[in-house]
């Protein structure tokens, strides 16, 4: 048989697990709501932060008040959507710590899946759902010279951004299977890189710009993108065209991610008891 | 699916080896690696059908080696088959294929009833529906599960669970079935209920099941052969008999008499092993000798008012395995001790 369609074949497994963690959930009924509502707010925050900003300054780096929110927007569009459906992966340490793994793992389903469906955050989904409401608000106040090219761009970006934000998660969190204490390296790339594609990078100098934008790829999913929208040139001097290539830096960042999330779940040591 | 031939091993390994590498305090602020072999080795071959149980004092890498077969944990080195499948880089295959009950980990959905549960698994591992609620009726039944199938999974008692836990390791009907400690935590009935029921599994042949468990009367009563580990080795394979044969473990006549004898009998082929209540009861061990020879024989010598004959105990074989540091095979000088300290608690008690 081949191997994808026994991959393929597991889709109703998923489901099902998808449908326990719904079930499980509805059982604490009333604090869900609470949670729904409550989630908002660190999403809320990070946008009135950057309105804040320019209360007392009119530009930011170089950029305006709605040339900035469209590089937000972008942020915020495909980190809070890839914190609904990835951001739980962190919980691997706690799997991992206790040995809870070994229930996964002898289970005919892949681990990521199963880990990431047992507790999706489905109270989270407020977040996502304003992170994308944020992205279009933004497009439709930065008056954009809409052309089918844009369109398609302002559509696969935050898809990119999500599959980029995703891997980093998985990246980070495979740490556990090493070092259990990685929390708060983890965190500096995740949420360190969801601020980092909050503001324009022109704003960030240095080797640390270099490492976030360049070297780890932060600049490709928000920063840039946003130039090709706004129709505006780098002022770091690249050319046009690294507009368009956040899902080229998505896409391996995803198979790098799945690489050592594998050779980490063959590090997995379980415990004693 | 790939098919096994019928008489091919369920479960091969070959040399086996877990090695952990633990950080151990060296001073105050250095740590040094200490490498720890829990499974040092391991020759193990499992037909279908087989019951084995696989036992070993705390530590010995029993659920070491568990783990390996379901392909939770990669090997150190070495060659592990199940169903024919590497397990560590066929999982999912082989998950498919086999039931896992691991004492402290459940399978269940915490939050929920046992009967969602039982229902998500169904989905989980594609069990056409007919098979899968004729699994289920008849776990109910033998398991004794109806008082409890709606109640959600974190308020059931300990044995409730194990009970759940059994069901959802077999409902996906395994061809091969690991169970780490089944009946911890169980209560007298419960126990009951669970060796009952995995013994009538057996009896149908077509289940391999290997337990681990440190009661005895589990492997008593489902297990026809023993695989006995310490130090991550096996230190003895094969049937439970075979076990007090090579110890020297020996059914025991006791014999109660009217009035002591002056002089002790000697019986050939089974040596006296203690005398007490002043002289009133001797207990033989029959050792060439058959139960009834010694009775016979003492008949001839001695007014006789009570006999008992006592199945030799398994825990103590069990706890001379445990004690041995490596047992030699067919060492002589070896066993020799062996049966001379196991005496001494016997001779005190008395
Ligand atoms: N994750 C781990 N990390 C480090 N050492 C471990 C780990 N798991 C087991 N060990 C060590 O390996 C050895 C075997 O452990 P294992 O759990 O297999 O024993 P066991 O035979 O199941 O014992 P028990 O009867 O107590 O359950 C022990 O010395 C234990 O300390
Ligand atoms: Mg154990």
């Amino acid at each position: 048989m081949a191997e994808w369609t026994y991959r393929l074949r597991r889709g109703p497994a998923y489901l099902a697990l998808l449908r326990g963690q719904a079930r499980s959930q509805a059982s604490y009924r009333t604090s869900f709501v609470v949670d729904l509502v409550s989630n908002v707010g660190a999403t809320v925050l990070d946008v009135l932060t950057v309105l804040v900003l320019f209360r007392v300054t009119r530009e930011l780096g170089g950029f305006d008040r709605t040339e900035a929110m469209v590089m937000v927007g972008l942020s915020s569009a495909a980190f809070a959507a890839a914190d609904l459906m990835v951001g739980n992966v962190e919980s691997l340490r706690q799997y991992v710590r206790t040995g809870l793994l070994d229930a996964v793992l002898v289970r005919p389903l892949g681990a990521l899946p199963q880990l990431l469906l047992m507790d999706l955050p489905l109270r989270k989904a407020s977040r996502a759902v304003f992170g994308a409401g944020v992205l279009v608000v933004a497009l439709a106040t930065a008056e954009l010279a809409w052309t089918p090219g844009r369109v398609a761009l302002a559509v696969l970006t935050p898809l990119a951004g999500v599959v980029f934000f995703g891997a980093i998660f998985v990246a980070t969190a495979s740490l556990s299977f090493w070092w259990i204490d990685s929390g708060e390296v983890g965190a500096a790339f995740t949420y360190g890189g969801r601020d980092f594609t909050t503001y324009p990078m022109t704003v960030y100098s240095g080797w640390f710009r270099a490492l976030f934008a360049y070297g780890m790829g932060f600049g490709f999913v928000s920063y840039y993108p946003a130039l090709a929208l706004l129709g505006r040139a780098d002022p770091l001097g690249l050319p046009g065209w690294v507009g368009w290539v956040a899902p080229g830096v998505a896409l391996p960042a995803a198979g790098l991610a799945a690489a050592v999330w594998r050779f980490g779940v063959r590090h997995y040591r379980s415990t004693g008891s | 699916m790939t098919a096994t031939p019928p008489d091919a091993p369920v479960i091969e390994t070959r040399d086996l080896r877990k090695e952990f590498v633990v950080r151990v305090r060296a001073g105050r602020f250095r740590r040094a690696k200490r490498v720890v072999g829990a499974v040092d080795g391991i020759d193990l071959t499992v037909r279908r059908g087989e019951m084995v149980g696989y036992i070993g004092p705390n530590g010995a890498g029993k659920s070491t080696t568990l783990k390996m077969l379901t392909g939770v944990l990669s090997p150190s080195s070495g060659r592990v088959r199940v169903c024919g499948l590497a397990p560590v880089a066929q999982r999912t295959r082989l998950a498919l294929r086999i039931g896992v009950v691991f004492g402290q980990r459940s399978q269940l959905w915490w939050d929920l009833p046992l009967r969602d549960s039982f229902d998500l698994l169904r989905h989980v591992y594609r069990v056409p529906a007919a098979e899968h609620a004729a699994r289920l009726r008849r776990c109910r039944a033998e398991l004794d599960l109806d008082g409890f199938l709606d109640v959600p999974v974190r308020q059931l008692s300990l044995g409730q669970r194990m009970r759940g836990e059994l069901t959802a390791a077999l409902l996906h009907g395994p061809e091969v079935l690991f169970l780490d400690e089944p009946t911890i935590g169980l209560d007298v009935v419960s126990r009951q209920a669970v060796r009952g029921f995995l013994a009538e599994l057996g009896a149908a042949g077509d289940t391999t099941l290997v337990l681990t468990t440190h009661d005895l009367a589990d492997i008593e009563r489902l297990c026809r052969r023993l695989v006995v580990i310490d130090h991550g080795r096996v230190v003895h394979d094969g049937s439970i008999e075979a076990l007090h044969t090579r110890y020297g473990s020996r059914r025991q006549v006791v014999a109660d008499l009217d009035e002591p004898l002056a002089e002790p009998p000697v019986l050939p082929g089974a040596p006296l092993l203690r005398t007490e209540a002043d002289g009133r009861r001797l207990v033989f061990a029959c050792e060439s000798a058959t139960a009834s020879d010694v009775v016979a024989g003492l008949a001839r010598v001695a007014a006789l008012r009570d006999i008992a004959i006592v199945e030799p105990d398994i825990e103590e074989v069990v706890a001379r395995l445990y004690r041995t540091p490596t047992p030699v095979d067919s060492g002589a000088v070896q066993e020799c001790s062996i049966t001379s300290t196991a005496k001494v608690p016997g001779a005190s008690a008395s």
